[in-house]
């Protein structure tokens, strides 16, 4: 948590009859950061956002921006602005007329406002775009008119509504990293929402996970992958491997866990207050397991299989290995180094898995 | 598309019969399925209204001598037209009268249909239904029914006096200009409020909400967002109005008094107890032509208006 909310979010709750589309959350926003708020569809990100533009007032809680509380403050009166989920660009306006919207209350010389909105299309690199109207745009461009329009005004807050959903890959990742730049270079704060846990990981200083209105966990990209502490987080941000297993004993620093189709697991003991007896769920990344060729005998944090299915994606390859005895094959994720991938996929059937400790992750079932 | 095309080049002249040329022909000319669709209104708009007009403006180009016409061609009709002050002067007066009447009509029509389009969150269709309600009396029966309330001894008189507020009758609502705007304005109102509402339920919410995002509060998120983007429906209902409203003869004789005349009244006349069908077409010739000098210069009023907001 930093220790200086910008924006507080206080047990916050909004409800539309019978569905509870926030359901008591509370985060807290540093001035400057980059937060995303990362979810599946209809968890309740948007709302959340709208509650902090101000279209919707919270049904329970309370929201601090900059130190005031916002329940009486209309949208029009934050210091907020927002990238709408689908542009929201005016269609009767021309471009420069859609930067210019929010200035008129600034009384600024004509000459002053062309200096404004030019530098803004300068920024989203649309000059001389400024006498197109709203519907000869494409999707590219109205997002960055959106994006232009908001931040023009200056704001304290940035609110992003999955504002890079309708771009092709290359420029969308583009995007984050233009993005990424600008919000460092204008410090303004942004709040980010998407679906996408790639693009949160790449741009984020933190992200709040949510499902079903709540919020799972808050944490950085780094921590939220490598140390999840749900299943939902961890089976959300990347891709993950489940074992269900039993703790079998606590000693010498290790936790030893019987786990189906891998067998032993050992984990160092310190991370986790798990006893003998307990269930747990063992989450393993493909990335961190190392595959040969071969049978040797098995030790803890090994297993046997056999290959399945590969699929080749160019930088690395999802390998397919099924155990014995199990429908359910386990995910291996491997380099393409020095064409590593594309000998694998076609190489020796009959494979060994081996990973490390500190790999492994244990998690409370749920 | 290209298939065929290619085909086509195969075969040669020869074509595969008629159908087939047909076929090939619609196909490849967008122009002719556009006609062929439009074809049975086209041809319902050149007999019943091209015709018609051509036979009116002939028409206006005779001269009536007694019982017969005189069929030498002569701009005498129009002569007389604007040589009589009486003639321009209800003309001008019915456009007036029109315009007022669309604007007062719009001007009440606006509210309501903003109030069902962001407002009425169920049943949307029963609001619709209740508004058209007045529609399935007959168009006299609801003018009838106005000359009731406006009347010397009328409904708004009675109550006026029996609580007392004035001692006589009031006479000036009734047989006057007033009495037709307000007759009028009610008996169009479904036709303003439907348009209106049609370009108004289609704005898109989240222009307004980035409307009030940019800082602007509600009445200037009006003016700059949902006005300018329900104009369509305005300047539609405005049109709706005024165009008929031109030509009615009905209200004005009925609640419009000597005041109240209108250029409808007129060519009626002419057509019937005056006898002189001729000048009557001139009239109607003119009219027409007025009206739609008249709606030239709303739309570009409305296109001036638009760029000095925007
Ligand atoms: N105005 C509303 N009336 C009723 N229910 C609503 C309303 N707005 C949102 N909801 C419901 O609240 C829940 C959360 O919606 P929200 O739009 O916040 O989801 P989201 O996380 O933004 O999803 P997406 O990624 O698809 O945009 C959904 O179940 C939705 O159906
Ligand atoms: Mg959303």
């Amino acid at each position: 948590m930093p220790d200086e909310a910008f924006i507080s979010i206080l047990d916050v709750s909004k409800h539309f009859g019978p569905v509870k589309a926030v359901d008591r959350v509370s985060i807290n926003i540093a001035q400057g950061e980059f937060f995303a708020l990362l979810g599946p569809s209809g968890c309740g990100k948007t709302t959340l956002l709208r509650m902090l533009a101000g279209f919707e007032a919270p049904t329970l809680g309370e929201i601090y921006i900059d130190d005031q509380p916002t329940a009486s403050m209309p949208p029009y009166q934050r210091p907020v602005n927002m990238v709408f989920q689908n542009y929201a660009i005016f269609p009767h306006l021309n471009v420069y007329q859609n930067i210019a919207f929010g200035l008129r209350k600034e009384k600024l010389s004509r000459s002053d406002l062309d200096a404004r909105v030019n530098e803004a299309l300068a920024l989203i690199k649309l000059e001389g775009y400024g006498t197109r109207g709203a519907n000869e745009l494409s999707g590219g461009q109205r997002q960055r008119v959106a994006l232009a329009r908001a931040l023009i005004k200056r704001p304290k807050v940035l609110l992003l509504d999955e504002p890079l959903g309708a771009l092709d890959k290359k420029l969308r990742e583009q995007m984050q990293i233009e993005l990424r730049q600008l919000q460092k270079s204008v410090g303004i704060t942004f709040v980010f929402v998407t679906h996408d846990q790639e693009e949160a990981l790449t741009m984020s200083d933190r992200i709040a996970v949510m499902s079903e209105g709540h919020v799972l966990e808050i944490g950085s990209p780094e921590g939220l992958y490598e140390r999840p502490r749900t299943r939902f987080v961890a089976d959300f941000i990347g891709t993950m491997n489940f074992f269900e297993g039993r703790v079998r004993a606590r000693e010498g620093g290790k936790i030893a866990v019987d786990a189906e189709r891998v067998g032993e697991v050992q984990v160092p003991a310190d991370d986790y207050d798990f006893n003998a007896g307990d269930t747990v769920v063992v989450a393993l990344r493909p990335e961190n397991i190392r595959m040969r060729p071969g049978r040797p005998d098995l030790t803890a944090n090994m297993a046997h299989g056999t290959m399945s299915n590969a699929a080749y994606l160019g930088d690395r390859a999802h390998i397919y290995v099924q155990t014995e005895g199990s429908e359910q094959p386990i995910l291996v994720a491997m380099q393409n180094l020095d064409g590593a991938a594309s000998s694998a996929t076609h190489g020796e059937r009959s494979v060994a898995l081996q990973w490390s400790e500190q790999a492994v992750l244990l998690l409370r079932p749920e | 598309m290209k298939e065929q095309t290619l085909h086509a080049a195969e075969a040669g002249s020869p074509p595969g019969g008629l159908r087939e040329g047909v076929r090939r022909a619609f196909l490849r000319h967008e122009w002719l399925r556009a006609y062929t669709l439009v074809s049975p209104t086209l041809i319902l708009l050149i007999v019943a209204m091209a015709a018609p007009i051509g036979v009116l403006v002939g028409l206006s180009l005779w001269t009536q001598s007694g019982m017969e016409f005189d069929r030498t061609l002569t701009l005498a009709n129009y002569e007389t037209f604007f040589g009589k002050k009486i003639y321009p002067l209800v003309l001008w007066r019915s456009i007036q009268i029109s315009a007022l009447v669309a604007f007062a009509t719009v001007l009440l029509a606006y509210p309501l249909a903003y109030f069902i389009a962001f407002h009425v969150q169920r049943h949307k269709m029963v609001w619709l239904i209740l508004i058209t309600l007045p529609f399935w009396t007959s168009y006299l029966l609801r003018v009838f029914a106005w000359k009731l309330i406006l009347g010397y001894n009328g409904v708004v008189n009675s109550g006026l006096t029996t609580l007392g507020l004035i001692e006589q009758p009031l006479e000036f609502i009734l047989y006057n200009v007033t009495a037709v705007v307000i007759t009028l304005a009610h008996a169009w109102a479904a036709f303003a409020i439907l348009p209106i509402y049609v370009s108004l339920e289609k704005i898109d919410r989240s222009l307004i909400d980035a409307a009030h995002d940019l800082g602007e509060g509600p009445v200037m998120t009006f003016l700059r967002v949902t006005l300018p983007l329900s104009m369509p429906g305005v300047i539609a209902a405005t049109l709706l109005v005024f165009i008929p409203t031109v030509g009615d003869y009905v209200t004005p004789k009925l609640v419009g008094g000597t005041t109240g005349i209108m250029i409808g009244n007129l060519i009626q006349s002419a057509f019937g107890r005056g006898a002189n069908w001729p000048m009557g077409a001139a009239i109607a010739v003119i009219s027409m032509l007025m009206v739609t000098l008249a709606v030239c210069v709303f739309l570009g009023g409305v296109k001036g208006l638009k760029k000095l907001l925007a």
